[in-house]
């Protein structure tokens, strides 16, 4: 008989715990997953984290895991005992990414009612595993946001503080996490959205270097900037998980085999680089003092910290919104009422694009799609679109000559903790601002996570490590050590 | 501020329609964002061409060459259309 003492610790496990966990017998798949689905059930209707948990998916996966690992520990395979770490471990899956046979709605109207007709490879890679998919979780809509006030669905509470956001887009997945909904979970990020959502809720999320990871199955907001990363516990479930996902895929023509180096680094051994322009104007004060700790304590331990400069820092969330609705106007040209999602119909072809689009897309996807259309058009081009790309290099720039002085950048992940819900809901430009310091990393590809380093009353704060491109175990190695420390 | 014409005009472009208070916070959203973007105005151009002094793009592209596909994918696929009939996707008359 196992009591709900036990189902409180199993959910404080992280993956390598589980794993020991089934190596020993100590519980099995379906035990562990009946006790995440049973905290869904418990927290959900305040926290909202997931709109869609996949109750028989997970328990038909878990069973089979169990089976595997049984199997694997009786020696008939051969293999000495071993199974993939991830076997039997559940997570929860943003609703932007593909899952075969589930709805994926992007958080859309236009899209509430599409079932994934194939999965993305990323899932392909953790069923391959024997990972345990619990559901899909709420995001802004189509990823568009920061806080899941965006969603078609409904808003997705901080649990550390349920009258705030859990942060944007993948907010729903930090929550999760946050809220123990599940052990871990996958996000994407386009200009902060797995960090963001995970400084606010207080867990862990990596966004990889750009490349590093397979799109395919994702659906496209910002092409050139969309990427899929882990949303977790601890820096060593991040690596785990990134360690799964990682590697190039014939299906996304932008992936990249990666040459994630694997050499270990020592706090006292490296170089971190503090950019000014990153505690300037607008950031809130406590924040500041947690992130400026979070750096003593990095020089205690012997780092060597380098003041630097990221000039054209202060262009990029002007420089993002105007390339991320370009893209986002050219990508969700796909919405037609034609090939998937919502159909209003209408006399003509033309109208029911009109109609289709004007009534499956919230006001933001909108206003992306607006503002997008303009930068690309004819006797605009020029001025915002060609400019944007130009300045997208010289941010680009900042960093690669700021790498040549420093291993790692640590900046806050946003100035700011979890804001009230409804707080920002009328102005658009104050919201496009909260990724200020995430962004401009975007832009240039680079591969960043956000840690925990401390709190403001009840409300965590992330700590932005920005690492060199395909330096993911570089930030994990430092992170990891900083995370024992605090 | 860019006027409602305009906003009008972008939103056919774009396919989407609008209702009157859509457009509305659309013409105060978008001028007050688009004001925003004159800051890229600061950066000079020379400062632009010095730096951007060549893009560097790989190319990888698979062979062109057809993959067999389970069936069912094909049916999924077709399934998430709309409109359909006898495993085709039905279009409004274009002509």
């Amino acid at each position: 008989m196992v009591n709900s003492d036990f189902f409180m610790n199993i959910l404080d496990l992280t993956i390598t715990q589980l794993h020991e966990g089934f190596r020993n017998k100590n519980f099995t798949s379906v035990e562990v997953t009946k006790a995440y689905l049973e905290n869904i059930k418990k927290t959900d209707k305040e926290i909202g984290a997931y709109l869609l948990v996949t109750e028989g998916l997970a328990l038909n996966q878990a069973e089979k895991a169990d089976k595997l690992i049984s199997l694997a520990l009786s020696g008939v395979e051969g293999n000495g005992g071993d199974f993939p770490l991830l076997m039997g471990v559940p997570f929860s899956v943003k609703d932007a990414i593909l899952v075969e046979g589930q709805k994926a709605t992007a958080g859309s109207k236009i899209l509430e009612n599409y079932v994934a007709p194939y999965d993305a490879t990323v899932i392909k890679k953790l069923k391959t595993q024997g990972a345990v998919i619990l559901g899909k979780t709420n995001l802004d809509e189509f990823a568009m946001g920061v806080s899941t006030e965006n969603s078609a669905f409904k808003v997705t509470k901080n649990p550390n503080d349920l009258t705030r956001v859990s942060g944007g887009s993948s907010g729903g997945s930090a929550a999760s996490v946050a809220a123990k909904q599940a052990v871990y979970s996958l996000g994407s990020d386009t200009g902060g959205s797995i960090r963001l959502p995970a400084s606010f809720c207080g867990v862990v999320g990596l966004n990889p270097t750009y490349g590093a990871v397979s799109r395919s199955g994702l659906i496209s907001m910002a092409s050139s900037l969309d990427q899929i990363g882990p949303i977790t516990k601890t820096v060593e479930d991040c690596r785990i998980v990134f360690d799964a996902i990682k590697g190039k895929d014939p299906l996304d023509a932008t992936s990249i085999e990666s040459q994630i180096s694997n050499f270990k680094s020592e706090i006292k051994n490296i170089k971190i680089g503090v950019p000014k322009e990153y505690f300037g104007r607008g950031i809130n004060s406590n924040v500041k003092k947690i992130i400026e700790d979070a750096i003593k304590k990095a020089k205690k331990h012997g780092a060597k910290i380098v003041p630097i400069s990221l000039p054209n820092s202060k262009y990029a969330v002007a420089c993002y919104y105007i390339i991320v609705p370009s893209e986002v106007s050219a990508n969700l040209a796909r919405f037609d009422g034609i090939k998937y999602g919502l159909y209003e119909d209408a006399e003509n072809l033309l109208d029911g694009y009109m109609k289709t689009r004007g009534r499956g897309f919230g006001i933001e996807v909108k206003r992306r799609i607006m503002l997008g259309t303009y930068s690309l058009s004819s006797g605009y081009y020029d001025a915002y679109y060609k400019k944007a790309q130009e300045v997208r290099q010289i941010i680009k720039e900042d960093f690669i000559d700021a790498f040549k002085k420093v291993d790692l950048i640590f900046s806050p992940v946003s100035p700011i903790p979890a804001f009230k819900i409804g707080e920002k809901t009328d102005d658009a430009l104050s919201m496009y601002l909260m990724d200020i310091y995430t962004c401009p990393v975007k832009l240039a590809g680079l591969p960043a996570i956000s840690l925990p380093v401390g709190n403001i009353g009840k409300l965590p704060v992330g700590l932005q490590i920005i690492g060199k491109y395909f330096e993911e175990n570089k930030i994990f190695n430092i992170a990891s050590q900083l995370e024992k420390m605090l | 501020m860019i006027s409602k014409d305009e906003v009008r005009h972008i939103a056919k472009l774009a396919r989407l329609e609008l209702t009157e208070s859509e457009t509305a916070k659309m013409q105060k959203d978008l001028s007050s964002i688009l004001d925003y973007f004159d800051l890229l105005k600061k950066v000079k151009s020379e400062k632009l061409k010095a730096k951007n002094s060549g893009l560097k793009f790989k190319s990888n592209l698979r062979k062109d060459e057809v993959k067999e596909k389970p069936a069912s994918l094909a049916n999924n696929l077709i399934q998430a259309a709309p409109d359909k009939k006898d495993g085709y996707i039905k279009v409004k008359s274009i002509l």
